[in-house]
């Protein structure tokens, strides 16, 4: 095992870039989240959310600039990142075809979970989730709201130090919506760092802290609070539109 | 004879065990801008499948335009504009050959409709000669849009335009679709963002292929049972769970940075009941203040009043 890390910071990032050609997709971004915060990520599309996300879960080397993710370094240690994040997206997030507890034994099985911590992890999660009935249906015949839920507590089967969320909540009904953010909650206060997305605005007001990316540099990053008082707006709507609206390049 | 009706249609998938669309009736007047509103599975991609005759309905009757989805399919392709939820244009050929590709399927050309959509075609005209295949999110759903509306439908049939689309862009596609309905067009359109709701003339609110509720958003929001409260305090999270456990509370829910509060029986004096119960929890920063409720408050209590099958109807 690596020592744990030694702040209480599970993402450092410093300068940040990614250069495709002459196309620089995310520039010098800097940001550091704590051990347990929830982050909202936002930007418009085209921003440079996703390749910004890609480097932090190390899927692509950055260009330039530095960073960590739960203590590991993002340019030789991309393996050891996988080993300790958790991520779901809305495209994707588990088999369709296989069933429930089938699901949760494959990805329980990805993260090295024993036979033994798989059957109480599968217990736990069937019984918040109040899955019972639903255990042996497959994943394709639950309603979208359920399959995310069910995809966070997938995501976080391994107790990561971070998870990294995708708009997870995109299309989801306006109630299991909510109760995915209880989930969030829940895991947040186990510790667990939420990294999360969204173009729900009012989600934006339930992180603890928000960054905001146009083109490829994050030009606010504050608690909502004061985001609004910066901005002298009512809404995390209105910041993301002043801030957004002047965006010179779409996706 | 409204632009679009529908009757009692039902819609199953998978031998009739998924229902799909529950029974639904609703009219859509000429000229109208309509939207259909709600999540994944409410069965709104079922209902344009349904009236575009990509799709037959189990039972039930629908027309456009006076024309039957069933027997009058040909009339009603011809007439009417289509934009999928799913990008479906041809990936391989540039911006102008799937202009005119589409112009000339329904035998007209792009000069002769190009007023219709000069507007939103100069916005992708400097790449018209890139592939589809190449074109940011945004602009495909523009080109998908002129292609919907180059042989000048008579009813425009938009399934989720906006999904995952950022806040600033959302804004925009809604300001084009408004100008649009000035040059006479019927348009029908979908979306899981509440918010958006209040830029159509008459919605309909949707969930598990049910309609919850029909009418123009004001008076959706009108029909809103008692009175609805916003409460703020310190620490928000331990506030929820509080006002959760609050017997006097309909329903208390997490909304942007405030929770939203109803309750069983409107008194006058609720919100000062609800002080003390929070003070007496040592919440401090109390903020109470009576609110008008928003087209999702008034979804969540449509929904949760009538916890419907909710998991019966899981797909498309």
């Amino acid at each position: 095992m690596q020592p744990p890390p030694a702040s209480a910071q599970a993402i450092v990032c410093h300068e940040l870039t990614k250069q495709f050609g002459d196309f620089r997709a995310v520039d010098k971004i800097t940001l550091s989240v704590a051990q347990g915060e929830i982050f909202g990520f936002l930007g418009a599309n085209g921003a440079g959310k996703t390749t910004a996300m890609r480097m932090l879960c190390g899927l692509s080397y950055p260009s330039a600039g530095q960073a960590t993710v739960a203590g590991f370094d993002v340019y030789r240690q991309q393996e050891k990142i996988k080993q300790n994040i958790g991520y779901m997206s809305q495209k994707f997030s588990l088999y369709e075809n296989l069933t429930i507890l089938e699901n949760i034994e494959f990805f329980g099985g990805i993260y090295g979970l024993s036979n033994q911590q798989l059957r109480a992890k599968s217990e736990e999660l069937i019984t918040t989730l109040g899955l019972h009935k639903e255990a042996k249906k497959l994943v394709g015949s639950l309603p979208l709201g359920w399959k995310q839920k069910l995809a966070f507590s997938v995501a976080i089967i391994h107790e990561p130090k971070i998870v990294f969320l995708d708009e997870p909540t995109g299309g989801v009904d306006p109630v299991t919506r909510r109760q995915f953010w209880d989930l969030i909650y829940a895991a947040a206060d186990r510790g667990i760092t939420n990294f999360v997305t969204t173009h729900y605005m009012d989600e934006a007001e339930y992180c603890n802290r928000v960054s905001i990316m146009v083109d490829g540099r994050v030009e606010a990053l504050d608690s909502p609070a004061n985001l609004k008082l910066q901005y002298h707006a009512d809404s995390m709507d209105e910041v993301f539109y002043q801030l957004a609206r002047g965006a010179q390049r779409g996706e | 004879m409204g632009a679009v009706t529908l009757q009692n249609i039902r819609k199953t998938y998978e031998k009739g065990t998924v229902l799909a669309v529950d029974d639904v009736s609703f009219t859509v007047e000429p000229g109208e801008l309509f939207g259909l509103i709600g999540p994944d599975g409410a069965g709104k991609t079922s209902i344009f499948r349904i009236l575009t005759t990509l799709l037959l309905a189990d039972s039930g009757t629908a027309t456009v335009d006076g024309h039957d989805v069933r027997k009058d399919y040909r009339a009603i392709r011809s007439t009417v504009g289509y934009m999928p939820g799913k990008f479906s244009l041809y990936q391989d050929l540039t911006v102008e050959e799937n202009l005119s590709f589409f112009a000339t399927l329904f035998e007209t050309t792009i000069a002769a409709n190009y007023d219709l959509i000069k507007e939103i075609y100069e916005q992708i005209e400097p790449f018209k000669t890139r592939r589809a295949g190449q074109l940011s999110g945004g602009m495909k759903q523009k080109l998908a849009l002129c292609c919907a509306l180059i042989h000048k439908p008579t009813v425009l049939f938009l399934d989720e335009p906006t999904t995952g689309v950022d806040a600033v862009s959302r804004k925009e596609f809604w300001d084009m679709l408004g100008r649009l309905k000035q040059q006479g067009i019927t348009i029908l359109v979908s979306t899981p963002y509440m918010d958006e709701a209040t830029r159509c003339e008459r919605i309909a609110l949707m969930q598990s292929g049910k309609i919850l509720s029909i009418d123009t958003p004001a008076n959706i929001i009108k029909a809103y049972p008692g009175k609805l409260y916003a409460v703020k305090a310190d620490a928000m999270h331990p506030l929820l769970h509080h006002l959760r456990a609050y017997p006097a509370a309909r329903s208390s829910y997490a909304f942007g940075e405030f929770v939203h509060v109803a309750f069983w029986d409107d008194q006058a004096d609720d919100d000062e009941a609800l002080r003390q119960y929070l003070a007496g929890k040592k919440h401090t920063g109390i903020v109470i203040k009576p609110i008008t409720p928003s087209i999702e408050d008034r979804f969540i209590d449509l929904m949760t009043a009538a916890p419907a099958n909710a998991h019966a109807t899981a797909t498309r």
